[in-house]
């Protein structure tokens, strides 16, 4: 009788791990340069304890696969997992299917980070042990939203969702503003900048997936654990109080938790659009509404379509490389779309 | 025995008081109704008990101030239906029902078996077995307010507070949701406290009324107190006959001014 039966549940979590595991398999497979495509999964195997086939994948092709394709796959599956899993827990807690994560302000303070980071003379920072500019991105992404959050709470009189999302419309036109004003002036890197709000994961490395991992990781585990009570909140803020449930206490905490896992994906993958609204809005069309059902789906589904996505991206343009954001873009809409008339039909 | 009450009650928004000075007493398995024109405070006297807006005064649960308890702990005690339920369209009567659950599940925990059973049973019990996979997009006026009534339950708290429980539903379903909550209430023991327009009905079924007027509470007692056509004169600008039928019902008729006889 209940849509969300003991044993039913499993499944989704199993199905979900299985497409990122066999999605991920591809990516890592896939690729301009390297050995054939069905080697790669006997290499995989060869390398496990206990396990020995003889590939023939030289040491070569094992390092382009490893060092290059496989954090970059690892890499892409974290952002697309955060950044659907904040868009669903966004949209969750505002009850508003158009809200993505880069609501307040993460996106424009992460941009202004960046640029800051490419205009600072390079050779300063080139002996750096980790490249400036993910972690100039992070930092700028946390401070504006911590500033809409001061903003958001010092003018609002209650915590109210409303406040907060104005404060950071406001810190988004600030940013921005002051990000023009820096390019304005440093023309010399708006190239660089502009590769980067497009998104990339070209230079993925395993030092990117540790740098992001622990605040993906901890952001991620969090909204799961708010799964049910978000779902709890469709019923608007006075029924669900009325139910038991802090609204603004849940608001909040599902904001920051997004907010800091999506700082931490744009820092090492640019402004990667389109996932954060469009992955939750296609799982709910398949799988209704339930955030319970939502927000695990969401992070699956993201993780593979952003491997996915990134896979034409570094083929079909080799050598040069299509910034990952457009092709989220062109590959996504029109699927989405397709989903949306499935749906129209089938009533 | 449970108890509810209210003393010196006073609601305020924006520094303007729109419930002033309520007082009242209510025992397991009483019916108050609180009547009055719109915007008399009926709506703010029921969200202050259920803890939706601040109030001053008192009101009391089995002589504990509700102020002092944690929102889990207020949701098991007072099951509140507003005007206009949230309904979301695509979810499923039985996932819908669960939610009146919420305060007895852990906020990272999943339902239990005893919470199940609370749902199937109450589904059950007002025939919503037909519905229970059925989405709530998919119901009728009547359907629906039996579903909001059965999530209510769920919270299986001892107070229960209606607003406007039949504004949305036709002559027949009104009679059938308010004999659904009347045979609830006396089955269950529960303290009911609604707000009603529809004056010949709220006499006809709470066991005491309260006529409200900008907030104050200005006539109580049983419809054959209350009702009365001077009363209602004065405080709804209505000109209206009252009936006594043999049987104790108070029938209330709009009076038309035009083309007397």
């Amino acid at each position: 009788m209940f849509s969300t039966p003991r044993g039913g549940r499993a499944t989704w979590w199993v199905l979900g791990g299985v497409l990122v595991v066999v999605v991920g398999l591809l990516g890592v497979a896939l690729g301009p340069a390297g050995p054939s495509w069905w080697r790669v999964p006997l290499a995989l195997l060869d390398r496990l304890p206990l396990v020995s086939i003889d590939s023939g994948v030289t040491d070569a092709q094992w390092n382009i696969v490893w060092q290059i394709r496989a954090p970059r796959v690892v890499l892409a599956a974290l952002v697309g997992a955060m950044l659907s899993l904040a868009g669903a827990g966004y949209q969750g807690v505002f009850r508003n299917p158009l809200v993505d994560p880069y609501l307040l302000g993460v996106a424009a303070g992460a941009g202004l980070g960046a640029t800051v980071a490419f205009v600072v003379n390079r050779d300063a920072t080139s002996t750096w042990p980790i490249d400036p500019v993910p972690l100039a991105a992070f930092i700028g992404g946390v401070i504006a939203v911590a500033l809409t959050y001061v903003i958001g709470t010092a003018f609002g009189r209650s915590r109210s969702a409303t406040t907060l999302v104005l404060a950071g419309v406001a810190v988004t036109s600030l940013a921005t503003a002051a990000q023009t004003f820096v390019l304005q002036r440093n023309n010399d890197v708006v190239r660089q900048v502009y590769s980067w709000i497009l998104g990339r994961l070209t230079s993925a490395t395993w030092g990117d997936v540790r740098l992001v991992l622990p605040y993906i990781a901890v952001s991620a585990i969090t909204l799961l654990m708010y799964r049910r009570v978000i779902d709890v909140m469709r019923v608007g803020d006075d029924e669900a109080r009325a139910l038991g449930v802090n609204v603004n206490l849940v608001r909040i905490v599902v904001v920051l938790a997004a907010t800091l896992g999506t700082s931490a994906a744009v820092a090492v993958s640019g402004l990667i659009g389109f996932v954060g609204i469009i992955v939750p809005h296609a799982v709910r069309l398949l799988m209704g509404s339930s955030n319970r059902i939502v927000l695990p789906l969401s992070m699956f589904v993201g993780a593979a379509f952003l491997i996915a996505a990134d896979i034409p991206g570094r083929i079909l343009t080799s050598p040069s490389e299509t910034p990952i954001g457009v092709v989220t873009a062109f590959f996504g809409a029109p699927f989405f779309l397709f989903l949306l008339r499935m749906r129209e039909v089938r009533q | 025995m449970n108890s509810l009450a209210l003393r010196a009650l006073r609601v305020e928004y924006g520094g303007c008081a729109v419930v002033s000075n309520v007082d009242e007493a209510l025992t397991a398995g009483e019916w108050l109704c609180l009547i009055g024109p719109n915007g008399a405070g009926k709506s703010s006297l029921l969200r202050a008990v259920a803890g939706l807006v601040e109030f001053s005064g008192e009101v009391q649960l089995n002589g504990k101030n509700v102020d002092s308890m944690r929102a889990r702990e207020m949701a098991r005690k007072v099951a509140f239906v507003p005007q206009e339920p949230v309904l979301p369209d695509d979810m499923p009567v039985s996932d819908y029902v669960m939610l009146g659950r919420n305060p007895y599940i852990s906020t990272f925990g999943r339902e239990s078996a005893r919470d199940r059973q609370v749902v199937t049973d109450l589904i059950d019990e007002l025939s919503l077995s037909v519905y229970a996979r059925r989405l709530l997009g998919t119901l009728s006026g009547g359907e629906r307010q039996r579903v909001v009534i059965a999530r209510a339950l769920a919270q299986e708290a001892p107070v229960l507070l209606l607003d406007e429980p039949t504004s949305a539903l036709d002559l027949g379903h009104q009679q059938h949701a308010l004999e659904l909550v009347d045979r609830l209430r006396r089955s269950r023991d529960l303290i009911v406290v609604s707000a009603m327009h529809d004056l010949t009905l709220a006499g006809l079924y709470s066991d005491r009324l309260l006529l409200l007027h900008q907030g104050v509470g200005v006539a109580r007692g049983t419809a054959r107190q209350v009702l009365r056509s001077e009363t209602l004169a004065e405080f709804y600008g209505v000109s209206a006959r009252v009936i006594h039928e043999d049987d104790g019902t108070v029938v209330v008729v709009p009076q038309r001014s035009i083309g007397e006889m």
